[in-house]
């Protein structure tokens, strides 16, 4: 509950009842004097600073980008290579629709990895465990959510990836029929071959952010689980349901606002993660549908592998392919934060 | 009587609401049901030996039966089936294969005795509990895995009281540390609290003392800044203040950039903990005369200091661990840098990264060691942000409610003394002493905001009841 008693407008009018006659309401003018002032000054000028400093980084971001986006045009948007050069001449030819393609593949094995996880670690949380435990349990998940993302991309590097070969063999060969799940030039038949092919892949990129945004999906769907309201509970067992019949009338219709905001949050988080993806991924710049095999694009990883050697005009290329996946997590966070504030779960929590 | 309806399976269901008794219950026995009014121990009708309270959770002996022998088919059908032929192959092949005949097992031991409804809830329990334990196996995995790799590192001293300048790649552990990482991430977390901090909680009170247009807009601008993808924050820096603007790649650069991230972060988990300040007491405190500056400072703040606390330090968190800002502006060294001004210098998830990803194996060994040593920072600020947050606005523990109480009675004898102890003013000094007043003060020299709603006493705030106790009136 948000209790709001400080007067917005500077002009108040106070209801007094009508003690003699008819009196009209009084309009009472307040202004802030000395001290307040000084004080209100300070507080505006500190929210003047912050928004000043975000925009200031937004135009320079902007700027910057624009001088390459004038050489490239909309190619940018539909170009899958990456060498901007100079920006001068036909030698520079460069645009993010692999990368960008890569990004949100790697974005969407996360979320199909991470979101049957942290849905049943939510509802064990906040349905089947016990109540003494429940608080313990809530912490570990924040915790996680709070380990840094090196630790999963050293996870990931050194322990997932020779492991996960083989289960992306198997795939390969057994699903390979699956679209997304062949990979070309592969001898899946052949025992000797090299299993190289399937390392470093967007597979395994997907699997360590999925897990990494676990953790946090998992935190908001538990949240709007455990404010499905007590009354709407007992009268479904009343009414005789089992307790999957209660969860599934009661506490799913409740936090189904919670469970797709946070997976789309989770999505947001997963397609600007960095670190991790750029120790496990070799890069590659074209259109990359195999999603098992070596070689996969994302935008924070091409921007931490290149920013080192980039010329002044790539580094604008950079520029506006991070403005590119700045624009499109903001789109998902702004969408997932209005899908939890229009559910009867996230109304009440503002 | 009550046998009876018990056996009914839904009732026992109901019986089991006892699950959804959240937190706030500490006592785990208590039900939502009232507690029936207690029965002679003994009725003289029937002469029955007292009922005893029944333990509704325990595993049933058939169930646990059905799962015990579904676990068993089904290991028993995956050595079978992987004798025969062996698509799979290792420990994962055989979980992944193991789990489904598990499943299906348990579904046809359950079906022969039970109907449809309690064949899907025992089927959706045994699924949730096996996710929650295979979150919970993988996340231990993961923070397990760096501590028992960096465990030979981390048991020398001079890991801790070295740096890496004479530890080359064929050095044995026993050479050189990780002391300029931790020097660095102290540092630059150091530096970036001291931006991020005052700004951030003033930028959030700014949102709650003035609202109006700039306020929303401020909201929805920092709202929209956390979804800046940490390398972009990184880019923005390098290539303004390091290739524009000049400033070496340092430890003041990294601060900068992991300003930029942490300042969204702070500004909206305070926003949050602000909104939640009850009302009515800002409202007591214009209603005493206070300026919105005294009330901002001495009331609002104040009672959502623990949860400020906590902002700060999850977003202190969340820059520690921050790896791809710091890889574009800090420069990476192996030297121990205590000039955050000039020079590069290193901070432990950056030296985690480049030891780990070099490929000696005397650097992966101190990479894990850097990124156990990084955990445990990380787990240190999050006990601490759980020691002083927990708790909602204006909720104090005993021992601050006693302190705040004994100051109160300080003030009203201070009061008391100059008034000449007039027993009417001491409900007055009371009041005037719980928002701080000086007593020369306590006649202000112009009115606060006023707001005359009655508060009604069904509608007041939990938080509410935690206030001080008013002070007993002296004799």
């Amino acid at each position: 509950m948000t209790e709001q008693s400080i007067p917005a407008a500077e002009t108040v009018v106070v209801d007094l009842p009508p003690v003699t006659g008819t009196e009209p309401p009084r309009a009472v003018r307040l202004r802030a004097r000395g001290g307040d002032r000084v004080f209100l000054t300070v507080l505006a000028g500190s929210g003047i600073l912050v928004l000043t400093v975000i925009a200031v980084i937004g135009g320079f971001l902007g700027t910057r980008a624009s001088q390459a986006l004038r050489v490239a045009g909309t190619g940018f948007l539909t170009t899958a290579a990456w060498s901007p050069g100079n920006g001068t001449g036909g030698a520079s030819k460069f645009g993010v629709a692999g990368i960008l393609t890569g990004t949100v593949l790697i974005g969407l094995v996360a979320i199909v990895i991470a979101v049957p996880l942290a849905f049943g670690t939510a509802l064990y949380i906040s349905e089947y465990a016990p109540p003494r435990l429940r608080p313990l349990f809530t912490s570990l998940i924040d915790l996680m959510a709070a380990v840094p993302s090196v630790v999963y991309g050293l996870w990931g590097f050194l322990f997932l990836e020779h492991r996960a070969v083989g289960v992306a063999h198997w795939m390969a060969t057994y699903l390979g029929w699956i679209p997304g799940f062949h990979v070309t030039g592969a001898r899946v038949h052949d025992p000797l071959a090299p299993l190289t092919v399937y390392t470093a892949s967007t597979f395994i990129a997907g699997i360590v952010v999925g897990l990494m945004i676990t953790p946090i999906v998992s935190s908001l769907m538990r949240e709007s689980f455990s404010q499905a309201p007590l009354g709407e509970r007992e009268g479904a067992y009343a009414l005789g349901a089992t307790k999957w019949g209660m969860i599934r009338t009661v506490v799913l219709p409740f936090g189904r606002g919670g469970v797709i905001g946070g997976a789309m949050l989770g999505l947001g988080r997963a397609l600007g993660e960095t670190i991790a993806v750029y120790m496990i991924i070799s890069l590659v710049f074209r259109i990359q549908p195999h999603l098992l095999q070596a070689g996969a694009s994302s935008v924070a990883a091409l921007i931490a592998a290149h920013y080192g050697t980039a010329t002044p005009f790539e580094l604008s290329a950079l520029m506006a392919a991070g403005l590119v996946l700045f624009l499109l997590t903001l789109v998902i966070n702004l969408a997932a934060s209005a899908i939890i504030a229009r559910s009867r779960s996230g109304r009440d929590s503002g | 009587m009550t046998a009876t309806v018990e056996d009914v399976e839904g009732f026992k269901d109901f019986k089991n609401s006892e699950d959804f008794e959240d937190v706030e219950a500490q006592d785990a026995d208590e039900t939502t049901i009232p507690p029936e009014p207690p029965e002679p121990p003994e009725s003289p009708e029937d002469g029955a030996p007292p009922e005893r309270r029944r333990r509704v959770r325990r595993l049933k002996p058939d169930a646990l039966f059905a799962l015990l022998g579904a676990a068993a088919a089904a290991v028993s059908l995956t050595v079978l089936i992987s004798d025969w032929f062996a698509p799979f192959s290792g420990p994962l092949g055989f979980v992944v294969l193991c789990y489904p005949l598990f499943l299906a097992c348990y579904a046809i031991l359950v079906w022969t005795d039970e109907s449809g409804p309690i064949l899907r809830d025992r089927l959706m329990a045994v699924v949730t509990h096996s996710i929650a334990i295979l979150v919970f196996c993988v996340l231990v995995l993961i923070v397990g895995f760096p501590i028992w790799g960096g465990l030979k590192s981390l048991t020398h001293v001079n890991f801790y009281t070295q740096d890496l300048r004479v530890a080359g790649p064929v050095q044995p552990i026993s050479i050189g540390g990780v002391r300029h990482a931790v020097v660095g991430t102290v540092e630059q977390i150091t530096i970036t609290l001291a931006i991020t901090v005052p700004l951030g909680i003033a930028c959030a009170v700014f949102m709650n003392e003035s609202p109006g247009r700039l306020a929303n807009l401020v909201r929805t601008v920092a709202a929209a800044a956390t979804a800046l993808p940490s390398i972009v924050a990184g880019l923005f820096v390098f290539a303004l203040l390091i290739l524009e603007f000049g400033l070496p790649k340092s430890g003041l650069a990294a601060a900068f950039a992991l300003s930029i991230m942490t300042l969204p972060i702070i500004i909206r988990a305070s926003d949050v903990v602000l909104r939640l300040v009850p009302g009515h007491l800002k409202e007591a405190s214009y209603a005493l005369g206070a300026s919105r500056w005294r009330t901002a400072l001495r009331v609002t703040i104040p009672t959502a200091r623990s949860g400020l606390a906590t902002a700060v330090i999850l977003g202190a968190a969340r820059g520690i661990g921050e790896t791809s800002p710091v890889l574009l502006t800090a420069g990476y060294t192996q030297y121990t840098n205590y000039d955050p001004r000039r020079g590069p210098q290193t901070s432990l998830p950056l030296a985690t990264f480049k030891l780990v990803t070099s490929g000696q194996p005397n650097y992966i060994t101190r990479g894990y060691g850097a990124a156990a040593l990084l955990m445990l920072l990380v787990l240190v600020l999050f006990v601490a942000a759980r020691a002083v947050g927990g708790k909602g606005a204006g909720q104090l523990s005993r021992r601050q409610r006693r302190r705040r109480t004994a100051a109160s009675r300080r003030v009203q004898a201070r009061f008391l003394e100059r008034r000449g102890g007039f027993g009417t003013t001491s409900l007055e000094a009371t009041g005037l002493a719980a928002i701080g007043f000086a007593p020369n003060d306590a006649v202000p020299a112009e009115p606060g905001p006023t707001d005359f709603v009655p508060t009604d006493p069904a509608a007041t705030d939990p938080a509410a009841t935690d206030r001080p106790e008013p002070p007993e009136r002296p004799s």
